[in-house]
């Protein structure tokens, strides 16, 4: 047994690359061997910026002797096919094992030495490796099949026990050469083997193992903060990244000039850490403090002095350039800012951001002057409400900025909160023509609610800029504060309603405009505030929205004479009367007719038919929120075919009161009631299936089961018997005597119906389901005692009807077909 | 400085160019690097190139962001495999001591989608301060680089800053009689960057890019990569004035870079053609 040593050697790899490449080096090598019958188990990897390390311990010098049989003829085959297999092995009869009448083929494979193995699996790991970008280098890239890497590869040490395994790559020959620290020992180092390699490299200045180098860091950092007084904000994104830049660690702390604390501390952050990698530090007030942390890849012979002072004037220019932003910034009101998005496109069908920000606060005021969100919207609601995940108390995510208190300012009156989401709404976007923001477009909100406190807006609306893209995927915080709520769902609403209205959905993995994610984020604020968003009327209402945008984007391309008609034709439009006053148009051109050509009249019917169909289509949103209310839900342990079957009934478009509907049926299904009562159902659609096979199997476009604002379904809204069956109601004058187990199902029926239906009008839909529980004993023992399938056709049908009745019973709760098991 | 890193280079096999004359967003631009690293013929060059970054602009206030700046140009193909160790060789023979300051490889891809071309190399770092970028060219114009060429890009300003211990690069003595770069470019800096970002007539702007596009379209029609070439470099410098006046939405940005890349690759296919090389 002996251990091997593999050094990769290379131009600088990128840091991020590092801990995968180690990965997928233990991979690779693990499945090569495996391949010749080498089993490893002791495998270390190392990481620096310059080199990839793989030792192997315990290695057997060669591969175990394999004996391979094939099976050949049978003894009583044909000459010919003996003939062909002795051709085909190679070997002669005499050599062949003849075992109960078939010949068999045995050849002894010698072992391999483990040596020669190596030299074939090793060029063969680095040729395949799964680098996320490589490259072509040097004389040999005059063709492009030519070796790629991550960058040039300069080296290889390959070393089995004290022995070179010898083979190329590249025209890079193995040996057990290596390179020291590129400044402190820029010279050859000959490695002896695994037990050497660390050790002799770290005399050399260079840590191999990036584990030690990033507890190296991470204490080091922490000491030079200490040292100051100061406490280091931790950050292992850091660490790692900065182990990946060096071979020889040496965080150093320097300072900036306090003047730039003026600028927000999450800018300082992120400048620092970005563009320059540097930690920042706390001080003893838990504010941000004008120190950095660096970490130098060499132990300077001026102790660092230089390189201190080198990087404190890099970050000088930086933050000298986030200040210049910032002030600059400060200097003009969000309101003037905004006026600037009107140039902004934010997609060419659907005109530009100043478009949707009016959209967006329309709807933002319209989600509160519906009530749907209230000025106690948010407020400790998430115990009471629709079963959302409990969040933590305190979501900041950064310590060093002020987040509103729980409290927060006192509730608002309606009228007010209705102003203030409009005005957020009409500020939000304003940031992104800012400087800074064009700087860092991470800083998208975070900007624009600290301009919109300085210019001394309400707190709810410098809140509200400042999260309304949050909740920004699964885990994050979801607003909670109403004026927030109000700007960040109208926002997402928006961008569904708009990009389903010009027909740019999602499509498989193509999701450009993130609406999956926008969805998700509506389910997040709808759920954890306990929303009743009636999202039919929100489409119907956002559409307008849209719609008046298309038709103005059409609308411009039209004469400037024409266009000032478009503001009487929304005034009307909003009057909620049809633009009649159009024919004015006839005064219109004989007036302008010598401005315009005589295709005028032409013009004139185009721009009319561009008003009056301003009305598009969003077809199929709402599979799009089931769809995407299934996968959300899926985590939270919600059965997804639950989610269907209440989808199924269609109509029920408000997604807290829909969760509650599943919540319920879930805990029924599992009880023994449900899973009798479902089998029941099956039976009877079955049987309704196969007798009547015309009958309407209950399919989305059918019943609906709630109105959007919570109202009871008007029996109408039932699934409507075939006609071919007697209806309800007429078993009351059934022309035979009906069996007891028939009679004690009708009535069962008679009382289970009401009931049920008044629990679903109150939305207690565990007593709904408890109603239902009760015919689960009539319906077994109707199937028990009651043959459906009779003669007389007058028992028939009654006996169908009164099935499509337990049918249509639970269709009001859920459509149980859709339930699996 | 200059002058040492041409006759370091000038050693080390490089013919030493002058700037192009006219303006462009950085020394690649220049025809000795973009169409010079097309094609299978070897070619080592080193110039200095001015560079105009209109959105780079900050009125003179910024230590070291400028609008116009220079730089210093190395182009070696192929690209020899001790590039790093020459190029480090560089930066001790303009007097850097390497065991003193921090010197980093930090990856940064570079991508043009201007010139539609890419490589991976790094940023180099002095104690934090972008001072070089270090690449292998993989494609330009759309080709396929055959063979791969190195390209080392020098910030001159930082490098001096360095070099004389400078906090602002408008301190940085331009001869040893007390002229500073602010006397030189201060003025120069403050009235640019206002015509950049506030002056420059728009409509005229939009008005010659058009016409940069038809003359480009027009030269290559008559096969003449070069003269294309320039006019798609203008156009590029007109897309970048009406970046920083702040007229071409996001949206919008997509494609005129799109236009422009599409000019460039358009005259590096001459180029190609030209010459018989095959893609």
């Amino acid at each position: 047994m002996t251990d091997f040593l593999l050094e990769l050697r290379s131009e600088e790899i990128p840091a991020r690359m590092q801990a995968r490449a180690r990965e997928d080096l233990s991979k690779l090598f693990t499945a090569e061997l495996a391949k010749a019958g080498i089993a490893t188990s002791d495998i270390v990897t190392y990481a620096t910026p310059r080199r990839l390390t793989l030792i192997a311990r315990d290695l057997p010098l060669e591969t175990a002797a394999v004996s391979e049989e094939t099976k050949g003829p049978k003894t009583s085959a044909p000459p010919q096919a003996l003939e062909g297999f002795l051709r085909k092995t190679g070997l002669t009869r005499e050599q062949l094992i003849d075992r109960n009448g078939t010949l068999f083929a045995v050849t002894e494979k010698p072992g391999r030495a483990t040596a020669a193995v190596l030299a074939d699996a090793i060029p063969a790991i680095v040729r395949a490796f799964p680098w996320p970008k490589s490259m072509r280098w040097g004389d040999a890239s005059a063709s492009t099949e030519s070796l790629r890497w991550v960058r040039p590869l300069q080296g290889i040490i390959a070393l089995l026990g004290e022995e070179i395994v010898p083979f190329a790559i590249a025209g890079i020959a193995s040996g057990a050469a290596t390179l020291g620290h590129r400044f402190h020992h820029p010279y050859q180092i000959t490695i002896g083997g695994a037990h050497d390699y660390v050790e002799k490299l770290r005399a050399c200045h260079v840590i191999v193992d990036h584990d030690e180098r990033a507890t190296l860091i991470r204490d080091h950092a922490r000491e030079a903060a200490a040292q100051a007084g100061l406490e280091l904000i931790e950050d292992e994104g850091l660490v790692a990244e900065n182990a990946g830049l060096t071979e020889w660690p040496i965080p150093l702390l320097g300072q900036f000039d306090p003047a730039f604390l003026d600028v927000p501390p999450e800018v300082i952050q992120l400048t620092a850490r970005v563009n320059q990698k540097y930690f920042v530090c706390r001080g003893a007030d838990g504010k941000l403090a004008n120190a950095f942390v660096c970490t130098a890849n060499i132990a300077a012979h001026d102790g660092g002095a230089k390189i201190v002072e080198g990087n404190r004037k890099v970050l000088a220019a930086r933050l000298s350039d986030a200040k210049f932003f910032y002030d600059t910034d400060l200097k003009v009101p969000l309101e003037e800012q905004a006026e600037k998005l009107s140039k902004i496109v934010f997609h060419e069908k659907l005109g530009t951001v100043a478009d949707k920000v009016d959209r967006v606060a329309k709807l933002a005021r319209w989600l509160v002057e519906e009530g749907i969100i209230l000025p106690g919207t948010g407020r400790g609601t998430s115990e009471a409400g629709g079963g959302g995940a409990p969040r933590s108390a305190t979501p900041a995510e950064n310590p060093l900025h002020p987040q509103p208190t729980a409290d927060g300012p006192p509730p608002l009156a309606g009228e007010e909160l209705a102003d203030l989401a409009e005005r957020a709404a009409r500020l939000a976007k304003a940031d992104l023509v800012t400087g800074m923001v064009g700087e860092f477009p991470e800083l998208q909100g975070l900007m624009g609610g600290y301009y919109a406190a300085a210019q001394g807006e309400h707190p709810s609306v410098a809140t509200a800029i400042r999260d309304h893209y949050k909740p920004v995927g699964q885990g994050d915080d979801v607003p909670t504060d109403p004026v927030t709520v109000a700007v960040s769902l109208a926002d997402k609403l928006d961008s569904l309603f708009s990009f389903f209205a010009v027909g740019e959905k999602p499509t498989g993995s193509k999701d450009p405009f993130a609406l999956r994610r926008a969805v998700l984020s509506v389910i997040a604020l709808v759920i954890e505030n306990d929303l009743r968003l009636p999202l039919n009327s929100a489409f119907a209402f956002g559409n307008s929205l849209v719609g008046r945008t298309l038709a103005s984007m059409s609308i411009s391309t039209y004469p400037l004479a024409l266009r000032s008609f478009e503001d009487e034709y929304f005034e009307a439009l909003d009057a909620g009367q049809p633009f009649e006053r159009m024919p004015d148009l006839t005064y219109f051109s004989s007036y302008h007719d010598r401005q315009f050509d005589p295709a005028i009249s032409a013009v004139i019917d185009q721009f009319r038919s561009a008003l009056a169909s301003p009305k598009v289509e969003a077809s199929g949103l709402l599979d799009f929120f089931a769809d995407r209310l299934k996968v959300q839900q899926r985590e939270a342990g919600v059965r997804h075919d639950l989610i269907d079957a209440v989808f199924a009934l269609g109509g029920e478009d408000d997604l807290v009161r829909l969760l509650a509907r599943v919540h319920a049926l879930q805990a029924f299904v599992t009880t023994e009631d449900g899973a009798n009562l479902l089998a029941g159902y099956k039976r009877a659609a079955n049987i309704l299936k196969k007798e009547a096979p015309s009958a309407p199997i209950p399919e989305r476009e059918g019943p609906g089961v709630g109105s959007p604002r919570g109202n009871a379904a008007p029996a109408s809204d039932r699934p409507t018997p075939n006609p071919s069956l007697p209806g309800r109601g007429e078993e009351e004058s059934l022309s035979y005597t009906p069996e007891p187990a028939e009679t004690a199902l009708m009535t069962a029926l008679d009382s289970a119906e009401p009931r049920a239906t008044a629990a679903i009008t109150r939305e207690d839909f565990a007593a709904a389901m408890a109603a239902l529980a009760s015919l689960r004993a009539p319906i077994d023992a109707f199937f028990d005692s009651v043959i459906v399938n009779d003669p007389d056709p007058a028992k028939r049908s009654a006996r169908l009807a009164l099935l499509e009745r337990v049918r249509a019973a639970v269709h009001n709760v859920a459509d149980f077909s859709r339930i699996e098991g | 400085m200059i002058l040492t890193l041409h006759d370091y280079w000038s050693e080390h096999g490089c013919l030493i160019l002058q700037p192009y004359d006219m303006e462009m967003g950085a020394g690649t631009f220049h025809t000795a690097t973009t169409l010079r690293a097309l094609g299978p013929k070897p070619w080592n060059a080193a110039f200095v190139q001015p560079c105009r970054r209109p959105t780079d602009g900050r009125y003179g206030e910024n230590p070291n962001r400028l609008q116009h700046y220079y730089q210093y140009q190395v182009i070696l193909k192929p690209s020899p495999a001790n590039l790093q160790e020459l190029y480090l060789g560089s930066l001790a023979a303009i007097g850097i001591d390497m065991l003193k300051h921090d010197i980093r490889f930090v990856e940064d891809d570079w991508e043009s989608p201007t010139l539609g071309a890419w490589g991976l190399g790094w940023e180099v770092w002095c104690d934090g301060m972008e001072v070089t970028q270090f690449t292998y060219f993989q494609q330009m114009g759309g080709f396929d680089m055959k063979p791969v060429a190195g390209e080392l890009t020098y910030g001159l300003e930082r490098l001096a800053m360095y070099i004389q211990d400078k906090d602002s690069v408008y301190d940085l003595a331009f001869n040893d009689a007390g002229v500073t770069y602010g006397d030189v470019f201060l003025e120069n800096e403050q009235e640019m960057s206002k015509w950049n970002f506030e002056i420059a007539d728009t409509d005229s702007l939009f008005d010659q890019f058009r016409k940069h596009v038809a003359e480009c379209e027009n030269s290559l029609a008559a096969k003449l990569p070069i003269p294309a070439y320039e006019q798609a470099i203008k156009a590029s410098h007109i897309f970048n004035l009406l970046q920083a006046r702040g007229v071409i939405s996001v949206a919008e940005r997509q494609a005129y870079m799109g236009r422009v890349r599409d000019l460039a690759k358009g005259a590096c296919a001459a180029w190609m053609d030209k010459h018989g090389w095959a893609a």
